[in-house]
């Protein structure tokens, strides 16, 4: 093996990684955040929602689920503004994450509404707790152990399908890696570090959520 | 500025071709991988348990994306030069092995305690123990989120157009940088997409289903 390897220049170019990182994290935090609300509105639509409103939602799913990330975000950046929406290429990427992980969001939702169970509130009603105590040991907080293992992997998916917001030219991580490049021309030590970066941010998170699932969400041991 | 006629219709449509033969030479390989991947993850020793839960890891925590670049610049370290195609193949494969092999561990681990003791009792050897007793047993298990993880695997192809291989995504592009007709054209590529997967999904859901009552 000839090549020589030369990390200096992605080194010295930290402080621009480190600002693509937060971009990421800021960009991934936000599109889950409403993301959230879009899964949350999706999930009661279909379980309370007119035939219409939940076909309409099944509709957005499948369509969702079924086809590319990189081609929905095209659709949203390139193809909207000849319907007369213009959007700047960071708020492209927001909406296509948010678009995207709603509809992922939406079955985890419905599962965990599912998972409450009416005769435990019944029983916790003939125990003589209060409605507020009901609410919140007995349906919220199973509902939330449910959803808690897939919601957290989603986001950490998310996190990383957000790498491809580069290719409308986001400011976000990868698209840092790839001005990186194209001034150091150092393509392998680039994108070694970026996927070290990316890597990183999974093991915090993965650590992060466990340890927060293990502090919060233990499950009562029979 | 070229109008959008049927002969560029045809052009992006024909380009399906290409995403099809690459998540098929990507499954292939991902299953020769994920298959060895699996059997490390599941054997008595335990360095290889760990290193392929690592190997497991690395492609679940880090963009596929990133996978595909260095997938792609990799291969120059040692002086071969790869085109985008062998890249996008490589690195497609690579990422398969990973999620297939962390998917079939789960469809070997379902398979009961009191088959791997018959199978001990019967003093099989590794091979005919798993080829004979386990693997049969955990296919069923494993059809459907395999069939789930190729739909995966399909949209990943896209990715492919972002280290330069033309199929169906990159084939949009082009037609797009000549006619500017990105409604239509993403439109068009997102239905055709949606053909190929959904079927795919649509039997993955309903087999699962089908096992889900089975068990009961």
């Amino acid at each position: 093996m000839s090549y020589e390897f030369e990390f200096s220049d992605v080194f010295a170019a930290w402080p621009e990684l480190l600002q693509g990182l937060a971009n990421s994290l800021v960009l991934s935090g936000l599109a889950m955040a409403i993301g959230l609300v879009v899964a949350i509105s999706g999930a009661l639509g279909q379980m309370l929602g007119s035939k219409a409103v939940r076909g309409l939602i099944n509709g957005y799913i499948e369509l969702i689920r079924n086809t590319p990330f990189l081609v929905q975000i095209f659709l949203i950046f390139f193809g909207l503004p000849v319907i007369g929406i213009r959007l700047s290429s960071n708020t492209a990427a927001l909406v296509a994450l948010v678009v995207n992980v709603g509809a992922y969001g939406i079955e985890i939702i419905r599962a965990g509404i599912e998972s409450i169970q009416k005769g435990q509130v019944e029983a916790g009603k003939s125990l003589g707790l209060r409605p507020l105590q009901i609410f919140r040991l007995i349906i919220l907080k199973p509902a939330i152990q449910a959803i808690y293992p897939s919601l957290t992997s989603q986001f950490i998916l998310l996190m990383l399908n957000s790498s491809v917001c580069s290719a409308i030219a986001a400011n976000e991580l990868t698209a840092v890696a790839g001005e990186i490049q194209s001034r150091t021309f150092r393509s392998f030590e680039v994108y070694f570090v970026v996927t070290c970066i990316y890597f990183g941010m999974s093991i915090f998170f993965w650590t992060a959520f466990a340890a927060i699932e293990h502090t919060f969400l233990r499950k009562p041991t029979r | 500025m070229r109008q959008l006629g049927p002969n560029e219709i045809i052009f992006i449509l024909a380009a399906v071709r290409w995403t099809l033969l690459l998540s098929l030479v990507a499954f292939i390989g991902g299953s020769v991988g994920g298959l060895l991947v699996a059997l490390g993850r599941t054997s008595e020793f335990k360095w290889l348990r760990l290193m392929m839960a690592g190997y497991i890891k690395v492609f679940q925590g880090t963009p596929l994306l990133m996978q595909l670049f260095l997938a792609f610049f990799v291969p120059g370290l040692f002086g071969w030069s790869v085109d985008p195609w062998t890249a996008a193949a490589l690195g497609l494969s690579l990422h398969a092995s990973a999620f297939l092999g962390e998917i079939w561990r789960g469809s070997i681990e379902t398979v009961p305690p009191g088959q791997w003791e018959a199978a001990k009792s019967l003093a099989l050897r590794y091979v005919p123990k798993m080829t004979l007793v386990i693997i049969p047993q955990a296919v069923r298990i494993a059809i459907p989120p395999t069939i789930g993880f190729m739909v995966q695997l399909i949209k990943g192809t896209s990715l492919a157009s972002i280290i330069g291989f033309v199929e169906l995504t990159r084939a949009a592009q082009v037609i797009n940088n000549a006619t500017f007709r990105p409604f239509t054209i993403f439109a068009l590529v997102a239905l055709v997409y949606f053909l190929v997967c959904w079927p795919l999904s649509a039997y993955s859901k309903a087999m699962e289903r089908k096992l889900l009552v089975a068990s009961r």
